[in-house]
């Protein structure tokens, strides 16, 4: 499940650093996935409330795929890892 | 993706109806026949077999004497030796359980697939083993703890995924397979794909 980050106080010279592009982790749509076990898994590896883990799947079934989650390349990949353990069919992507 | 509905009758198979999981106080539960626990462990037999199996746990590729082994410590030499891009599985069923994570860049899905691809199998071999080490083999009455339900669900879905390859489910699969000749072989996995999700579908719904 993903954490959100400890407030960290930066050096002041990192201040105007403009942040890379974040990564996008796409879960792609495929017939054999239940749309019950999709939302599950949405909920159980984001720990998403259930109407936006469901939001998520009716994304990922009617346009064919959906943005589950975006920050570091390194945390998408994991993101991606945990994704493919249940399944899903996920790719990381830089969001252009 | 695919919605069973609330509709979908329980699937008859091998002499029985099944009733599906359901929650009870002492953890989600389901009763099997003894034809039901077969094909079950059978199937989910097979696919840690393909998934434990050749390429799962491949040697460091560098020989006595070659370029990435030398005199190098054998655990550097491993590392060393694994630049060399990973590929995709060939196998269809394989490829779709162990997924490219870069859609357009080969170079990044394998470096990808090289770091995690042996983490994928073996937890995919594990949750099978799980539903093997809960399931008897004359079938009767299963009952799973959280984290036994987990590895069903995975399980279960990988032997659905594999047997989808398989057949070519699609999305409206139903209505194309509608047509099959009573006789196609195809017809008697159908049946187990339908018991598969019928399964799958009551132990996510047993769980929430």
């Amino acid at each position: 499940m993903s954490v959100a980050p400890a407030e960290v106080e930066r050096p002041e010279a990192y201040e105007h650093v403009v942040p890379d592009t974040p990564w996008v982790t796409i879960v792609w749509n495929d017939p054999v996935n239940l749309m019950s076990y999709v939302t599950y898994v949405f909920q159980k590896v984001f720990g998403y409330a259930k109407p936006r883990a469901e939001k998520l799947m009716l994304d990922v079934h009617h346009k064919g795929k959906a943005v589950v989650s975006s920050g570091t390349r390194e945390s998408m990949e994991r993101d991606a890892e945990v994704l493919h353990g249940y399944g899903l069919w996920a790719t990381v992507s830089h969001d252009r | 993706m695919s919605d069973p509905g609330d509709n979908g009758d329980a699937p008859e198979i091998a002499e029985d109806v099944m009733a599906g999981f359901r929650r009870t106080p002492r953890g989600v539960s389901a009763r099997f026949t003894s034809g039901q626990a077969g094909i079950l462990r059978n199937l989910v037999a097979q696919v840690a077999d393909l998934v434990g199996g050749p390429g799962a746990a491949e040697a460091p590729p560098a020989g006595p004497g070659e370029a990435a082994g030398g005199d190098l410590p054998p655990d550097i030499a491993a590392i060393l030796g694994s630049y060399a891009p990973a590929a995709p599985p060939e196998d269809p069923v394989l490829a779709r359980l162990l997924p490219d994570a870069y859609g357009d860049d080969p170079e990044a899905a394998g470096e990808f697939r090289r770091y995690t691809e042996q983490g994928l199998r073996s937890g995919k071999v594990a949750a099978a083993r799980t539903v093997l080490a809960t399931l008897p083999s004359d079938g009767g009455r299963v009952r799973l703890s959280a984290g036994d339900a987990e590895a069903w669900l995975r399980s279960l879905n990988d032997v659905r995924l594999a047997l989808g390859v398989v057949l070519g489910i699609t999305e409206d699969y139903e209505r194309a397979f509608g047509e099959l000749d009573p006789e196609d072989p195809r017809q008697a996995y159908l049946h187990v794909y339908d018991f598969l999700t019928f399964l799958q579908e009551t132990l996510v719904r047993a769980l929430r």
